[in-house]
């Protein structure tokens, strides 16, 4: 299960949440999304602290966060 | 796994109109979790004004009025003096709330009607295409100001938090903004405190919140959170004017 | 129950608690400041809400929130102030909201004087206020009936969620009278399940209140229904014309004299000294002005000859009159303006240049 769900289908393209990772692993992704964006997309998950800093700045909540378990 | 951020159910399922990067869906965001947080969604009742946030009702599922444009702390005033126990705030953006409804939301404040309005300055007219408004900088280019806002003949931009704190009877009045993420989490604490206050009946609380209109400032959003620290802040100083019960130490 | 003398815009103040009214939002204007006042202090004597607002656009306003969580809610004001609440009772009828609207006229145009008028008229049927709806509106003739309909005014308004207008006027609002309280009623705001705030058990959805529709279907079939509804209430005062209108000695009248509010008192005077110089004139006096009676007048315009319609005004029912009659016969007017209230000998004299014209 990943770390980091986005739901495309409400990404609008904005770029703030790569802006804002401050592991700087978001992207644009290559593909465009129904509404005819570049959505946010996860480049390396292993580096994902779950810190949620991309979902929170999300307008549009599209993005979920989970954090492993110990 | 354990999930760590999610969508809250206060906020509906459907997609919101705003434009890519704008702070509205921010701002719903934290209002429904300080209304859940706070275990008063169920009677919450919104107050959605004339703006760009004139289907705000779309994207909560709580109860809502949509107002006529200015009126809403009017029409809030009205909701709250007959159902008392309801929660009710209004949303409003800069034409509803400094200029048609200047009045309303001084004696709204003045009376110490014990609601919550939320006032979302972006110094400009999004939902009419970008005309000036009563917020929008000196020397910015607008469509009804297309050589620049010239202070002479057209104002300056209006501090609202500063006024409303000259009155008596407001409890809380604050100002913040999102531009980066530790002002969101004092955006959300404000909000969430301005709730509390109503909760307890303990008065009137004005959150102002400096946003960004990447669309009608012609900015990426990215850069429109930069244009908003560099030139907006200087402008509207973020703080605190008014907190009456000292709810930010509480 | 005993009668008591009451001022009239009081004795309406009266009835509105009895009906189960608990909120008043106002502002002061000549010459209906004493209805608020009466009800700032009768309000919080029955747990209400009284609250002087900043002006008549916001007190409308207030009427909305207060309409759409439930509550049995009123406002009142006089011409130019009713001309400021007009976008706020667009939005009460487009989002089908119950509220009693009082108007005690004066003259106009612009700050006129504080003298009474009937200039309102058509700022009241006409909708006054942007779009395709219609507000019931009712014209009371006496300090009685300044207290029975505001009581049917709240039924009215509840029974076919539409606000309601009530054409008083300075005269009206001033004079006092002897009256009969009628008996109170009780109200529970709860009985509206789709209010705001509604937090009972049964509830499985939000509660919106709003009067926007933004697709062209959605609108249409708005409009259309608040137009059915409209039909409904028009067939009801059609069906229950003693509640619309007062017909006296209309039967074998030749001559009709028509008016409304304080005007109609002086035309029964008038109807009773043309009898006495044989003259057979009769008197129909609406109660209710929208939907306005158009059937009583298109059945009378079979059998009399003429009609005269009085209004302080320079002619605004006039209008609807001549519709109803359908050019069958002649409509004459006599007005007059400035607060000038006519006097008996005056409207006699227009009764005979048109009887007899010679």
């Amino acid at each position: 299960m990943s770390k980091w769900v986005i739901n495309e289908s409400l990404c609008k393209g904005c770029g703030i949440c790569i802006e804002r990772c401050p592991m700087k692993i978001l992207a644009f992704a290559e593909h465009l999304t129904p509404k005819g964006v570049h959505p946010s997309s996860m480049t390396d998950e292993s580096k994902c602290t779950s810190c949620a800093i991309c979902a929170k700045s999300c307008p549009d909540v599209a993005i979920q966060i989970y954090k492993e378990e110990k | 796994m354990k999930q760590v951020f999610g969508k809250t159910n206060v906020l509906s399922a459907n997609p919101t109109h705003y434009c890519p990067g704008c702070d509205h869906g921010v701002v719903h965001r934290l209002i429904a979790e300080s209304l859940e947080e706070l275990e008063v969604a169920d009677r919450s009742i919104g107050v959605a004004p004339v703006g760009c946030s004139v289907f705000a009702y779309d994207y909560f599922n709580i109860d809502f009025n949509q107002a006529a444009h200015g009126r809403a702390p009017a029409v809030a005033t009205g909701i709250k003096r007959t159902r008392p126990d309801s929660i009710v705030f209004t949303y409003q953006g800069d034409g509803d709330l400094a200029a048609i409804g200047t009045a309303e939301i001084i004696h709204a404040a003045n009376r110490g009607e014990n609601i919550t309005v939320v006032f979302i300055n972006n110094g400009i007219y999004g939902m009419t295409g970008g005309q000036m408004a009563p917020t929008t900088l000196v020397g910015m280019k607008t469509q009804t100001s297309p050589y620049g806002r010239d202070a002479a003949t057209m104002g300056s931009p209006i501090r609202v938090s500063e006024i409303i704190a000259t009155l008596e009877s407001p409890a809380y009045v604050t100002r913040v903004t999102l531009n980066t993420i530790a002002n969101q989490i004092k955006t959300k604490k404000a909000i969430k405190n301005a709730f509390t206050l109503q909760k307890e009946k303990k008065g009137f609380s004005f959150v102002e919140i400096v946003c960004i209109c990447p669309t009608n400032w012609g900015k990426k959003p990215t850069d429109a959170h930069k244009w908003l620290t560099e030139n907006m802040l200087p402008v509207f100083p973020l703080g605190t004017f008014k907190d009456i019960h000292g709810i930010e130490k509480a | 129950m005993a009668k008591v003398l009451m001022k009239g815009n009081e004795a309406l103040g009266e009835a509105a608690i009895l009906a189960g009214c608990r909120y008043y939002f106002g502002y002061p204007i000549t010459p209906q400041s004493e209805l608020p006042a009466y009800l700032a202090k009768r309000l919080p004597q029955v747990d209400g809400v009284f609250v002087q607002a900043e002006s008549e656009v916001a007190a409308i306003n207030m009427v909305y929130g207060a309409a759409s969580a439930g509550a049995r809610v009123m406002t009142s004001s006089s011409s130019p102030g009713i001309s400021l609440k007009q976008e706020g009772i667009s939005y009460i009828a487009g989002a089908e909201l119950p509220c009693l609207i009082v108007n005690v006229m004066r003259g106009g145009p612009g700050l006129g004087n504080i003298n009474p008028s009937q200039s309102d008229y058509w700022q009241a049927t006409r909708g006054g206020g942007h779009g395709d709806y219609r507000t019931l509106v009712m014209a009371p003739n006496s300090v009685q009936e300044m207290a029975d309909f505001t009581l049917a005014a709240f039924e009215y308004a509840d029974r076919f969620r539409n606000p309601v207008l009530m054409l008083s006027d300075g005269v009206l609002g001033q004079m006092m009278e002897p009256v009969v309280m009628p008996a109170p009623k009780d109200y529970d705001m709860d009985s509206k399940k789709w209010s705001l705030g509604y937090t009972g058990k049964d509830k499985t959805a939000r509660n919106l209140c709003t009067s926007i529709f933004m697709g062209q279907e959605e609108l249409e079939e708005h409009n259309w229904s608040l137009y059915q509804k409209y039909q409904v209430i028009t067939d009801f005062f059609k069906a229950n014309k003693d509640l619309a209108v007062e017909e006296y000695l209309c039967d074998d009248a030749e001559v009709v004299l028509v008016g409304y509010g304080i005007i109609s008192r002086i035309l029964k005077t008038v109807v009773e000294k043309c009898r006495k110089r044989g003259i057979k004139a009769g008197l129909v006096r609406p109660k209710v002005l929208w939907p306005f009676p158009s059937d009583v007048f298109a059945k009378l315009a079979d059998k009399a000859s003429k009609f005269l319609v009085v209004e302080m005004s320079y002619g605004q029912m006039v209008e609807d009159v001549k519709l109803a009659v359908e050019g069958k016969k002649p409509v004459y007017f006599f007005g007059r303006t400035g607060g000038a209230v006519p006097s008996d000998f005056e409207i006699l004299n227009e009764v005979d240049k048109i009887v007899r014209p010679d």
